[in-house]
């Protein structure tokens, strides 16, 4: 019984959690976005500011469970310090993973942290959970590109 | 035993088939998700089953045998949902595909041109706990008829903040609309006052009975006429019946004064290119072909709730509602959203757990065979009233035990020391 839920909640994602990564929202950013997931009501509000091709930051205030919570937090982990294609690139490595309904094997040099979600593509309701912080990533990084070229 | 519970309890969880099966794992079924869907008795089923077997026609339109056992079959549907209500009249029962149609029939209609028309400088009067369904059209309604929409706050315990009645329902109100039960905090609502106070005003009034009809016997024809709500409206498949149904019943005075919602076949007296007129209520109200296997397996379904009959239903209901509140007082951390009271409430609790977000109760619980929902239950307004951004639901039913309860209560034990905030 707890094996099934131990592969959900990986010790990874509990601890994220419980203390997320570059959590709270912060100055300078050329974009905010605000997500929601209509189904359960989790929210994030997110900032970038990227700086000469690079995401120099990545902040935010998100509400919702654990899952949604640590994917935050792994993301930030994930993005920050990379330039934007790289990030764009692991972006698309861990939708692969969280579409592949548990058939994808992760790849940890690019994931690292977000190996432990691999688990979480196996129960359907909650991958929108775990993708939420990222969506509203790549949104605010299109929107963060879309202003500096203004 | 704890006093309240039906009598029968066994006997009726085996009119449940659903009820007999496990879970991944071999873990019993425990369904305390009855307030999101209600589980069908075999009744129900046999008379679908049979109905497409046996019976199955277009209604009101097919000039042979099958199509007349359909209508006839169609029409006994509404003569069970009357009877379930105690409606005044048969031919108020309007069938729609579910409440929020329902509700929208009513919100929509009530913009068109007719006597009751929505115009600039009325006002519509909702509730801060509605379902969104009993929301939305409203707010819809009132930006396309520039009319006003204005709502009841809560309080503290969580029901109807009634201190400021005199300045909502005003000479301006045409419209009160509210829900009988909530569907998250569970609180009884004072259907006869309220009404009584709209129609004092001249205003008409709407009652979401989605939650109420599956729980509360209900009496239309008894109520005082300036107690009785002008509306009301539930679902099917909340009172052991399927989905794709719903019901509007109606007053035949609104019902007449509002203009057609959908136009189409069997809503209609005469067609011609320039224009049409009408059928009488209920067809005027039911364009195109219904949902048939539907309703006939809605009347089985009010039928067998009848036959337990709706006072043994409520008060199984509130003993086993109270039956949980007791349990979940013992599990550290848990905190009730709504009344306390059993006696002033209805069957569904939604509550959190310090430490642990909503949807990861209702995994662990899951693992473990016990069906909750978690998230905004459709009222996100009433959760933030309370500051809470989602929660848990539990919700029982007439086949629920306690044995049932007692699995869910060690199972939010269980979901505190996982998550290692015991």
């Amino acid at each position: 019984m707890s094996q099934e839920l131990d592969a959900l909640y990986q010790e990874i994602i509990l601890d994220h959690y419980k203390n997320p990564h570059h959590a709270g929202l912060r100055e300078p950013f050329e974009a905010e976005v605000h997500h929601v997931n209509p189904t359960c009501g989790d929210e994030i509000t997110l900032r970038v500011h990227v700086n000469d091709g690079v995401v120099d930051d990545v902040s935010y205030d998100a509400l919702g469970c654990s899952i949604s919570q640590a994917s935050a937090s792994v993301m930030t982990d994930l993005v920050i310090g990379r330039t934007v294609d790289d990030a764009l690139s692991i972006h698309e490595e861990f939708l692969t993973l969280m579409q592949g309904k548990g058939s994808v094997e992760p790849d940890e040099d690019v994931l690292e942290d977000g190996i432990a979600f691999a688990g979480v593509a196996k129960f359907p309701a909650r991958v929108k959970c775990a993708l939420l912080s990222w969506m509203a990533w790549k949104d605010a990084t299109a929107r963060s590109l879309e202003a500096s070229a203004r | 035993m704890i006093p309240g519970l039906l009598p029968e309890l066994q006997v009726i969880r085996k009119d449940f088939p659903i009820l007999e099966r496990t879970l991944a794992g071999g873990q019993p079924l425990v369904y305390l998700d009855s307030a999101n869907t209600s589980q069908k008795p075999q009744v129900v089923i046999d008379a679908m089953v049979d109905h497409l077997e046996r019976h199955n026609a277009n209604v009101a339109r097919a000039m042979h045998q099958l199509g007349a056992e359909s209508s006839e079959a169609f029409e006994a549907a509404r003569d069970k949902v009357a009877a379930f209500l105690g409606a005044p009249e048969r031919d108020e029962v309007i069938f729609t595909k579910n409440a929020s149609e329902a509700l929208n029939l009513v919100a929509n209609t009530l913009a068109w041109a007719g006597p009751r028309q929505l115009r600039e400088g009325d006002e519509i009067v909702i509730t801060e706990m509605e379902h969104h369904s009993n929301i939305v059209p409203w707010q819809l309604v009132a930006q396309r008829s520039g009319a006003t929409l204005r709502w009841f706050g809560l309080t503290d315990d969580g029901r109807l903040d009634l201190s400021r009645i005199d300045e909502l329902i005003t000479e301006r109100t045409k419209v009160v609309s509210f829900t009988w039960v909530s569907n998250m905090l569970g609180t009884v609502n004072p259907v006869a006052e309220l009404t009584r106070r709209a129609h004092a005003v001249g205003a008409i009034v709407v009652v979401d009975a989605s939650q109420a009809a599956p729980q509360l016997p209900i009496d239309l024809a008894a109520m005082a006429p300036e107690e009785r709500p002008d509306a009301l409206v539930f679902t099917g498949h909340k009172v052991v019946g399927p989905t794709g149904i719903g019901v509007l019943w109606g007053s035949r005075a609104l019902l007449e004064e509002l203009p057609p919602f959908l136009g189409g076949g069997d809503m209609i007296e005469t067609v011609a290119m320039e224009r049409s007129t009408f059928a009488a209520i209920p067809h005027k109200f039911e364009a195109g072909t219904p949902p048939i296997v539907e309703a006939v397996g809605l009347g089985a379904a009010v039928d067998y709730l009848r036959s337990v009959g709706l006072d043994a239903v409520h008060e199984h209901e509130r003993a086993i509602t109270a039956y949980a509140l007791e349990g979940l007082a013992t599990v550290p951390g848990a905190k009730v959203l709504g009344p306390l009271d059993a006696a002033e409430r209805g069957g569904a609790i939604s509550f959190e757990l310090a430490g642990v977000h909503p949807h990861d109760i209702a995994q662990v619980l899951d693992v473990r065979g016990v069906a909750v929902r978690a998230g905004h239950h459709c009222a996100k307004p009433a959760h933030a009233r309370f500051g809470v951004q989602s929660s848990a639901r539990m919700s029982s039913y007439l086949y629920t035990t306690p044995e049932e309860i007692d699995a869910f209560i060690e199972a939010l034990h269980y979901t505190r020391s996982y998550f290692k905030v015991a």
